[in-house]
């Protein structure tokens, strides 16, 4: 059964060239200029898929990007992609296409029996049907209900598209390459403007394409080609405007070969020249294959060369329907017209008339018959005659598309004039033309969009008057006229009436969202769905405000229209994804010793941005196994560890120290030359920022050590102070993160190690004592030795220029081998740090008060500093706050989880508990696990017993509270 | 959404980093003023219009600077000196 036959002549398409696809399987074949939606109706497919909730069968309603039932699968494997809209498809040698939601087949579905079920599926049927009987319902019946759901199916491998991003700057764009949009990047090209011409068909012309004018075609093709040999002017074709957004940013997605190039433009000024969508026509049974707007009947005509094969009825409640009707009477078609208004205007009746066209007044569409595509239509109104028929072409009359001025927050008015809703203003710099204004009319659009273009080349301050553009010589436009919208009380069977055709909300359903009290726009959108497919509601959000509004006894500009929000139209996440996938998801630092540890048997791991050694083949193959003999390393010979990733500022100025002293809570002006310092910095709540180790290189000059995690933040910080509150201070800061590599020797035997490696420098305990700092020359270059420690042994950091990090490494690696040193990596630092109780990341996660962190006796009493004050809030000074504990694990057979919720022995185990642990770790020289955490009360609960609960796992272990500081409580080692 | 750096002149937004309200005027340093510290770091106004804000280009030359900003239409009225 085929609605349409094609012609031998006419239309855009190229039978010379023969293009071969599959459908469901079968091999087709269509012409170069075809759609996949003109191919299909050309091989007789007007069944192409079934309805979402009730499975009925369905055809293409349009020719556009608007199309609700029309969707395929496209491709296979990886490239699968879902919900494809045929009609935005060129036709291409080798394209595969499924429909969907129809199982085996649309012509034979199985799942049409829920169309049986009918008025079960009504408004708020999920909400209603599934919230009972028990608790828990909904998250019962949800699987079922996804599965039988759902339109299409994405791949679930990775995708192999190669998706892009591409930034670009104009003077103007212009959305859309219709009459008014070529007009208007005529005219902005004319006069030697940056122009980027977006159209979302594959050919520039818009509404032109469907005409069969000679007179027009020549006046496009005279644009087209103009445009093409201006240089300043960029023409693109499969490319939506998909947002608008502040600043005046618009992001077009365009269609390429291999994947989609998302452009992000700024756009100095923006022409909206979006054109309109066509609406159906309501009533009962709307919704059969062969139905669809008279627009594109025009464009399968006249542009795909596609006629239906004998007898036509066009329904229409406005003038521009006729169109429709005279081209097909003069291919040769048998036509009535249903005109649902008392007469149509103008020369209407003379020229159907003489083209044998029986026109009915006052009658609308009562009802259609038809198993898989429509047979017959049963006029309502005073002529209640039926009428076989292959396609029933409607006009409901023409929404503007408002979308693109609403994503810059600006209202949809309601113009009663045209029936619809017109743009309710725009932002500056941008201005609209032609039919998205509600002007529809060619000429009306044609200088619509020359007066747009120069508006906005007065406001770029383009004075040169750039030549007129040639209106194409054809008759005066028709003024439009439309008759009332639709209204409940004359549709037939209200159940049977679509509105929204791809999530099947019917007439029935605005009228039940109506009954319940869900009058608001967008109460009614939600509680139906409507307007919620991926068609976003193109054609049914007009008709269904009509109705509600009709209902409620207001106007529709009362009622108003739901917000529209980008994209424009369903776009795949890999366009927004772009190149930013897998290892470009985000940048990855890595520090200057990175490629030794690659290529000397480390594991990385995450941490941040950065990637860290985690640990070293020569330990273990898993990090259980390697932290565990890296720790003992340290605690018993020498290791060698990577702390590049520490963030190093520069602090130089004659205030240096007393900025410094500042910002540390402890003092920093009397620190002298030559020693470091730990300090711990606050932010103005109190709260702790950042800790580690600030050394005096000279009187005006200092270097800053931070966290990892916290470099960035504490650099802006300083920045901050400096640039907005001190400029008095004379101090500048720079960032030596990335400048220098840093290294910690560690272990009893570290100073050995040290001077077998730096001979000639002395680094005994007199000439470099514990937290002393001296630069020396080595090698070439400057190396900046620190006596500091971070796992509680005898340790030094050797910091020195990036460049010279790995050479430095391998040296002392080399020179110590006699003392077995070995590179200890991120999982045995962090763990020795925990032994001797040294709070980080883990601990210091801005919720937390020094005195939380067993750090309060280093706030100096005298100088002031920043967070001072409210650190001292009464909040901040309860004794029940939760602080820094260590932890033993009592049940050596069990484990200890980082995350577990700590209560007192006594405390049911519920709720938040009393505190929690931060930080886990073996400790070898307990020899059992050990943990830091935060805990009510904190030491005065020193000694007790209590409960680490890990709910996840169901796990309960019983702990001791102890010291945070588990080994070395004196520092002896340090000052080793 | 692009801003006026004072230094590098006009660049896209995700180069910046945003520092808060300016209008608050900061207490001198160690006033020891409990109340005045409070009021500066908790209570300010949030105005939907017209705002002057701290802002820094932080992926750029790094300055701090004061901008005017419409919070509901995100209009950028300039620097403020």
């Amino acid at each position: 059964m085929t609605a349409f036959k094609r012609l031998d002549k006419g239309g855009r398409i190229d039978r010379s060239k023969t293009i071969a696809f599959t459908y469901d399987g079968a091999r087709l074949f269509g012409h170069g200029g075809d759609t996949l939606a003109s191919a299909l109706l050309a091989n007789g497919k007007t069944l192409v898929g079934r309805s979402f909730k009730y499975h009925r069968p369905r055809g293409f309603l349009s020719a556009g990007i608007e199309e609700p039932n029309g969707l395929f699968t496209m491709g296979e494997g990886a490239r699968q992609e879902p919900n494809i809209p045929g009609t935005m498809l060129p036709l291409a040698e080798g394209l595969s296409a499924k429909s969907q939601n129809a199982w085996p087949s649309p012509s034979f579905d199985l799942m049409a029996v829920n169309g049986l079920a009918g008025p079960l599926f009504g408004a708020g049927f999920y909400y209603k049907t599934f919230i009972g009987p028990f608790k828990k319902s909904w998250m019962f019946y949800e699987p079922f209900i996804r599965r039988a759901a759902g339109l299409g199916k994405a791949s679930e491998t990775l995708d192999t598209a190669r998706h892009d991003a591409q930034y670009g700057f104009f003077d103007c764009v212009v959305v859309g390459a219709g009459p008014a949009g070529l007009a208007a990047a005529l005219v902005a090209g004319r006069a030697g403007a940056k122009v980027l011409l977006a159209e979302q068909d594959s050919e520039l012309g818009g509404s032109l394409l469907s005409e069969s004018s000679a007179t027009l075609e020549r006046w496009r093709m005279d644009a087209v080609s103009e445009l093409q040999s201006l240089a300043n002017v960029t023409t693109l074709v499969r490319a939506t405007a998909q947002g608008l957004y502040d600043g005046s940013q618009i992001t077009i997605a365009e269609h390429k070969s291999n994947g989609m190039l998302f452009h992000v433009i700024r756009a100095k000024t923006i022409i909206i020249a979006a054109g309109a969508t066509e609406r159906p026509l309501v009533f009962a049974n709307n919704d059969r294959p062969g139905i669809m707007l008279a627009s594109a009947v025009k464009t399968y005509l006249n542009r795909f060369a596609l006629v239906p094969k004998s007898r036509a009825v066009v329904a229409t409640n406005n003038d521009s329907a006729y169109e429709t009707a005279f081209g097909l009477a003069e291919a040769g078609v048998a036509v009535t017209v249903a005109e649902l208004r008392p007469s149509p205007t103008g020369d209407m009746l003379a020229q159907a008339a003489a083209l044998g066209i029986a026109i009915f007044p006052n009658t609308g569409i009562a009802d259609t018959a038809g198993d898989k595509q429509l047979r017959q239509v049963k006029l309502a109104g005073r002529h209640s005659v039926t009428i076989d028929c292959d396609v029933l072409a409607v006009s409901g009359g023409w929404s503007p598309n408002v979308h693109l001025t609403s994503h810059c927050g600006i209202k949809a008015k309601y113009d009663a004039k045209i029936a619809a809703f017109v743009p309710g203003g725009f932002a500056e710099s941008h201005f609209g033309a032609g039919a998205c204004l509600g002007h529809f009319g060619l000429l009306a659009a044609v200088r619509d969009g020359e007066s747009a273009a120069l508006a906005a080349l007065a406001r770029r301050g383009f004075t040169k008057k750039p030549k007129p553009v040639e209106l194409p010589s054809v008759r005066e436009d028709r003024p439009y006229h439309i008759g009332t919208g639709p209204r409940l009380s004359d549709i037939a069977k209200p159940a049977k009436a679509f509105i929204d055709f791809q999530h099947d909300v019917t007439a029935k359903d605005i009228m039940i969202a109506h009954e319940e009290g869900f009058h608001s726009v967008e109460h009614m959108k939600r509680y139906t769905t409507l307007g919620m497919a991926t068609d976003q509601g193109k054609t049914s959000n007009v008709n269904a405000i009509a109705i509600m509004a009709d209902l409620r006894g207001i106007d529709a500009g009362t009622a108003g229209t739901t917000t529209f929000r980008p994209p424009y139209s369903p776009l795949t996440i890999g366009a927004l994804a772009g190149r930013s996938v897998g290892k470009h998801f985000r940048p990855v630092r890595r520090s200057p010793l990175h490629d030794w540890h690659a290529n000397n048997g480390a594991t990385f791991i995450e941490a941040g941005l950065w990637l860290r050694a985690w640990y070293y083949a020569w330990a273990g193959s898993t990090p259980e196994d390697a932290y565990i003999k890296e720790m003992e390393l340290v605690r018993k010979g020498v290791g060698l560890a990577d702390v590049s990733t520490l963030g190093k500022i520069d602090v130089q100025g004659p205030d240096a120290a007393e900025f410094l002293n500042r910002v540390y809570v402890n003092g920093f002006a009397k620190l002298p030359v030559g020693k470091a310092r730990y300090g711990v910095m606050l932010n103005d709540d109190g709260v702790v920022l950042d800790d580690g180790t600030t050394s005096r290189i000279s009187d005006t000059q200092f270097y800053l050590t931070t966290t990892t995690a916290q470099a960035g933040e504490v650099m802006s910080w300083l920045e901050y102070l400096l640039q907005c509150h001190w400029p008095e201070l004379k101090v500048h800061v720079a960032s030596l993160t990335d400048e220098f590599g840093g290294m910690a020797v560690s272990g009893p035997k570290s100073r050995e190690a040290l001077q077998l490696a730096l001979p000639g420098i002395d680094v005994s305990n007199e000439a470099l004592p514990y937290m002393g700092v001296k630069d020396v020359p080595f090698g070439g270059t400057t190396l900046r030795l620190m006596r500091l420690s971070f796992s509680g042994e005898l340790a030094y950091e050797v910091h020195c220029p990036a460049n010279f990090a790995i050479s430095l490494w391998e040296h002392i690696l080399t020179a110590a081998e006699p003392l077995d040193i070995k590179p200890y990596g991120l999982e045995a630092l962090a763990s020795l740090r925990i032994e001797k109780g040294h709070v980080a990341g883990l601990e210091l996660d801005h919720r937390n008060t020094l005195d939380d962190l067993g750090l309060g006796k280093m706030a100096a009493k005298e100088k002031p500093f920043i967070g001072k004050e409210l650190r001292l809030r009464e909040k901040y000074q309860a004794p029940e706050r939760w602080s820094l504990m260590g932890l033993e694990l009592l049940e050596p057979e069990k484990k200890l989880r980082g995350g577990s919720i700590l209560f007192a022995a006594s405390d049911e185990i519920k709720g938040h508990g009393r505190g929690y642990i931060t930080s886990v770790t073996w400790s070898t020289e307990l020899d059992k696990f050990i943990a830091l955490g935060l805990y009510q009360g904190g030491l005065k609960h020193e000694g007790e017993e209590i409960i680490a609960a890990f709910p996840l796992k169901d796990e309960q272990v019983r702990l001791k509270l102890v010291s945070p500081h588990f080994i070395d409580r004196q520092g002896v080692r340090l000052h080793a | 959404m692009r801003l006026p750096c004072p230094h590098c002149g006009e660049r896209d937004v995700s180069e910046f980093r945003y520092g808060g309200d300016a209008t608050r005027v900061r207490p001198a340093h160690g006033t020891g003023d409990l109340k005045a510290w409070h009021d500066y770091t908790f209570t300010f106004e949030n105005p939907k219009g017209p705002h002057t804000e701290y802002w820094q280009h932080v992926l750029g030359c790094r300055q701090w600077f004061k901008l005017s900003r419409n919070t509901a239409t995100n209009e950028i009225a300039g620097v403020v000196e």
